[in-house]
C-alpha cells in the first residue's frame, strides 16, 4: 500500500479510520499507460483486428459486389479453395518466389556487410549506394526496372556493347520470375545487410583475438564465432524477408501482371484477382485466410527453430 | 479493470461514431457524384457546364461531382467503391465490363425514364449501339460514346521507305492488311521506326486484337456466348498472320517493344478516333483512314462507354433523372464535342465535326458515320475480368518466334471453355 492509498483529506477526524481514496498512484499510472497505448490500440483494433475478424467472416460468404448480394455459403469457399486447379501453380509461382528471394537477398546482404565491415577507404559510400534504394517508392522503384528490362531495354542494351544477346526477359517464364526476385532483391538487401552490419560490429573483438592465438583460420572464425554470434539478427531477417516475400505485389503488378502465363502469379496477387478484378470478395477473403495461415504456420517455425540455432535462446 | 474495458468499448465504438458522421442525411437537397476515366480539363468543363445548367433547375439537387478514375484499374476501383458502401450514383462504363454490370442487377433500368422524358427522342437512339447495354428491351446504360476504330498513318515515313501513302492505297484498291504490313515491313526496314501497331494491346490487352481478327470473320465467342471462338479457322489464320507480321516480316513490334505512332515512332496505328487530339502539333503528315480490309472484305470495330445509375447508388432516383437530362437531344450534341454519340440524327460529319476538328468531313463519314451501324463492338461476355485473364495467359505463348498457332489456339479454348458455359 503506498502513501496515497492513507491519506486522509485535511480537517478530517484523525480518529476516523481513513477510506482508502479511489484515485491511487497505481491507477493513475494505469490511465496513463492506457491513454499512451491508447491511439495505437485503437489504430490496431480498427485497422488490423477488425479487419482480420471480417476478412475470416467474408470468407464464409457468397459476395456479388455487383449485384449488392451478401449470403452465407458456410464452407463452399473452402471446398472450392482445395478444388481450385489453378492453386498449385500459383503455390508453387509464390514458393519459387519466396525461396530464391530469401535465399538470394540475406546471402547477398551478409557478404555485403562483411566486405562492408572491413576497414577501407569508400565503405560508407558504398553503404549509402547500397541502402539508397530501400528508401525510393516502391512503384517508381519497380517502373524504372521495367524499362531496364524491356527487349530493346537498358540491360539488353549493356549486354549488346559486350557482344551478348540478352533474353526478353519479362516475357520468358523463367527469365521473368528471375528478374522480379532481383529487382526485389536489389530494392530491398540494403536493409538487411544494414542489420547485419550493426550485428557484426556487435561481435566481441576479444573473442577474435582468442580464437587467433589458438590457430583459428578465417573460416573457423566465421563458422564458430561470426555465425552464433549474429544468429539472433539472422532469425529477425530471415522472419522479416520470409513474411515480406509471400506479400509481393506491387513488383508482380508493375513488371508482369502475373504473366507470362501464370508463371508469376503468386498468392496475393490471384487473391488480389479474384477480390478486385473477378469481383469475387468471398473467395478472395478465403485466399487471405490461406495466407494468413502459411504466414502464421512458416513464423511459427523459425521461432521454434531458434533454440536449435540461434546462440542466445535457451 | 473499468479502464481497460472503457478503452476496448471507446475503440470498438470508433469505427460506428465515424461512420455515423461520414453518413448524410436523406433530407433536402442531395449530392450526386459520378465517376469518370477522363480527368481531361475539357470534358470536365463541359460536363459541370451540363450539371450546373440541370441544379439551376432542380432545387432537389445541390451539387453533382464528378470523380476522374484512372482508366487503369477504372472497373477494379468502381467495384472496390461499391463493395466498400462508397457507390458513385453515377458511372462510366467500359464496354468490356458492360454484360457484367447490365446482368447483375448493378444498373437502375432506365428505359421507363428516358422515354417518359419530354422530347427525349427514345427511338432516335441507333439499335446497334445500344445492344451491348439492353438486357431484352430494358436499356441499363446509355452509349455515351460509340466509336469505331480506325487507321492512323504516318505519310512521312511511308514516303522515307518509299512507300505509297494510305490514300494512295485506297485509290489503287490496296488498302487491305497484306499491303498495309507490306508497307510497315518496308518502313520497319528502311526507316528503324516501327511498322504498325495496334494501340493498347502490348500483348495484353488482347481484346483490341479484334480490331484485326473481324476483318478475317472471326470472332472471340459465338454470338451466344457459349462456344469458343479462337479454334475457328479463320481466328487460327488471321493470328497466324498476325504471327508473321510480327515475327517474320517484322511488321509490327514484338513483346517487350514500345512503339508510339503519336511521336512519329510508327508508320500505322490502330485506335479511335479521338486520339486525333494528339496530333495537333505533330510534326508529320498523316492520315485517318478506315481500318484496311481482310479476307472477309470490309469491317469495322466499334468501341463503347457507357453511362448508368447505379443499383445500390445513394440517390437512384436523381441519378436517372440527371442522366435523362444529360443525354437529352440538347446536351447529346455537347457531349457529341468529344464522344460520338448513340442518336442517328446527330451522326452527321457537322456534328461530328466541332469535337475534332483535325479531321476532314470526308474523314468523319468515312471512318465514324459509315460504320457505326456495321460496327462489331469489341469483345465483351459475363465475367470478363477472368476471361481476360485466361484468355492473355493461354495467348503468351503465342508471341514468341516459333510458337505452334493451331496448338495455342486449342489450348486456350481449353482454358476458357468451363468460363463460357457458366
Amino acid at each position: 500500500m503506498t502513501e496515497a492509498d492513507t491519506e486522509t483529506a485535511p480537517g478530517r477526524e484523525a480518529s476516523r479510520p481513513a477510506r482508502p481514496s479511489w484515485w491511487t498512484a497505481r491507477r493513475r499510472d494505469n490511465l496513463a499507460g492506457f491513454l499512451f497505448a491508447g491511439p495505437q490500440l485503437a489504430g490496431t483494433l480498427v485497422f488490423v483486428l477488425l479487419p482480420l475478424g471480417l476478412m475470416f467472416w467474408y470468407s464464409f460468404h457468397e459476395w456479388n459486389v455487383l449485384a449488392g448480394g451478401f449470403r452465407f455459403t458456410g464452407a463452399e469457399n473452402y471446398e472450392r479453395l482445395v478444388q481450385d486447379p489453378a492453386l498449385p501453380g500459383v503455390l508453387g509461382a509464390t514458393a519459387a518466389f519466396s525461396v530464391g528471394l530469401v535465399a538470394l537477398n540475406l546471402s547477398l546482404a551478409l557478404v555485403l556487410a562483411i566486405l562492408l565491415d572491413q576497414k577501407l577507404r569508400g565503405t560508407i559510400l558504398f553503404r549509402t549506394i547500397f541502402f539508397s534504394p530501400v528508401a525510393v517508392t516502391l512503384v517508381a522503384w519497380t517502373i524504372v526496372w521495367r524499362f531496364l528490362l524491356q527487349d530493346d531495354g537498358g540491360i539488353n542494351g549493356l549486354l549488346s556493347v559486350v557482344g551478348a544477346e540478352g533474353p526478353n526477359w519479362l516475357r520468358g517464364e523463367t527469365t521473368a520470375m528471375a528478374a522480379v526476385i532481383v529487382v526485389q532483391v536489389l530494392k530491398n538487401v540494403g536493409l538487411n545487410m544494414v542489420l547485419f552490419l550493426a550485428a557484426l560490429q556487435g561481435v566481441p573483438k576479444e573473442l577474435y583475438e582468442a580464437s587467433t592465438i589458438d590457430g583459428a583460420g578465417a573460416w573457423t572464425r566465421f563458422r564458430r564465432i561470426t555465425m552464433p554470434m549474429i544468429s539472433p539478427t539472422i532469425l529477425l531477417t530471415s522472419i522479416i524477408t520470409v513474411v515480406g516475400s509471400l506479400q509481393v505485389f506491387a513488383q508482380i503488378d508493375v513488371l508482369t501482371k502475373g504473366g507470362p502465363g501464370t508463371s508469376t502469379t503468386v498468392l496475393v496477387y490471384y487473391l488480389y484477382q479474384n477480390a478486385f478484378q473477378f469481383h469475387d470478395f468471398g473467395y478472395g477473403a478465403t485466399l487471405s485466410v490461406l495466407l494468413f495461415a502459411i504466414v502464421l504456420v512458416l513464423t511459427v517455425i523459425q521461432w521454434q527453430m531458434r533454440r536449435k540455432w540461434v546462440v542466445h535462446e535457451d | 479493470m473499468r479502464h481497460p474495458r472503457l478503452l476496448l468499448a471507446a475503440a470498438l465504438a470508433a469505427p460506428l461514431v465515424l461512420a455515423a458522421c461520414g453518413g448524410g442525411s436523406d433530407d433536402g437537397p442531395v449530392t450526386l457524384r459520378m465517376t469518370t476515366w477522363s480527368a481531361n480539363e475539357d470534358h470536365l468543363a463541359m460536363l459541370n457546364e451540363i450539371a450546373d445548367a440541370y441544379i439551376a433547375d432542380h432545387p432537389d439537387v445541390e451539387a453533382i461531382e464528378f470523380d476522374p478514375l484512372p482508366f487503369d484499374g477504372y472497373t477494379s476501383t468502381l467495384t472496390t467503391q461499391i463493395a466498400g458502401d462508397n457507390a458513385p450514383d453515377l458511372a462510366w462504363i467500359l464496354e468490356n465490363a458492360a454484360p457484367d454490370f447490365v446482368t447483375s442487377g448493378a444498373l437502375v433500368p432506365l428505359s421507363e425514364t428516358l422515354s417518359g422524358t419530354d422530347g427525349y427522342e427514345y427511338d432516335d437512339l441507333v439499335p446497334a449501339a445500344t445492344e451491348l447495354w439492353r438486357e431484352g428491351d430494358e436499356l441499363y446504360a446509355y452509349p455515351f460514346s460509340t466509336s469505331p476504330f480506325a487507321m492512323f498513318a504516318n505519310d512521312d515515313l511511308l514516303a522515307e521507305a518509299g512507300q505509297p501513302t494510305a490514300a494512295e492505297l485506297i485509290e489503287s484498291g490496296e488498302w487491305n492488311w497484306d499491303r498495309v504490313v507490306e508497307a510497315g515491313a518496308a518502313v520497319h526496314a528502311q526507316t528503324g521506326a516501327d511498322g504498325i501497331v495496334i494501340r493498347d494491346f502490348d500483348y495484353t490487352g488482347w481484346d483490341n486484337l479484334s480490331t484485326l481478327w473481324t476483318g478475317w470473320g472471326a470472332s472471340a465467342w459465338s454470338a451466344d456466348g457459349t462456344e469458343c471462338g479462337f479454334d475457328d479457322p479463320e481466328m487460327t489464320e488471321a493470328l497466324t498472320f498476325m504471327h508473321d507480321a510480327v515475327f517474320e516480316q517484322e511488321a509490327m513490334p514484338g513483346p517487350g517493344t514500345t512503339a508510339d505512332f503519336f511521336a512519329g515512332e510508327a508508320a500505322f496505328t490502330v485506335t479511335q478516333i479521338s486520339r486525333a487530339g494528339l496530333l495537333a502539333e505533330a510534326p508529320f503528315a498523316w492520315d485517318l483512314v478506315p481500318l484496311p480490309a481482310g479476307p472477309s472484305g470490309e469491317y469495322a470495330v466499334i468501341g463503347q462507354g457507357g453511362l448508368g445509375v447505379l443499383t445500390v447508388a445513394p440517390h437512384p432516383e436523381e441519378a436517372a433523372d440527371f442522366l435523362a437530362y444529360m443525354t437529352n437531344p440538347e446536351n447529346s450534341v455537347k457531349l457529341a464535342q468529344f464522344f460520338p454519340p448513340p442518336r442517328a440524327s446527330q451522326l452527321t460529319a457537322e456534328v461530328l465535326g466541332q469535337a475534332n476538328p483535325l479531321l476532314s468531313a470526308e474523314q468523319l463519314q468515312a471512318v465514324v458515320i459509315d460504320r457505326i451501324d456495321s460496327g462489331v463492338v469489341k469483345p465483351s461476355h459475363t465475367g470478363q475480368a477472368q476471361l481476360d485473364q485466361a484468355v492473355r495467359a493461354a495467348l503468351d505463348p503465342l508471341w514468341t518466334p516459333g510458337a505452334d498457332v493451331e496448338a495455342v489456339l486449342a489450348d486456350l479454348c481449353a482454358a476458357i471453355d468451363p468460363l463460357l458455359a457458366r
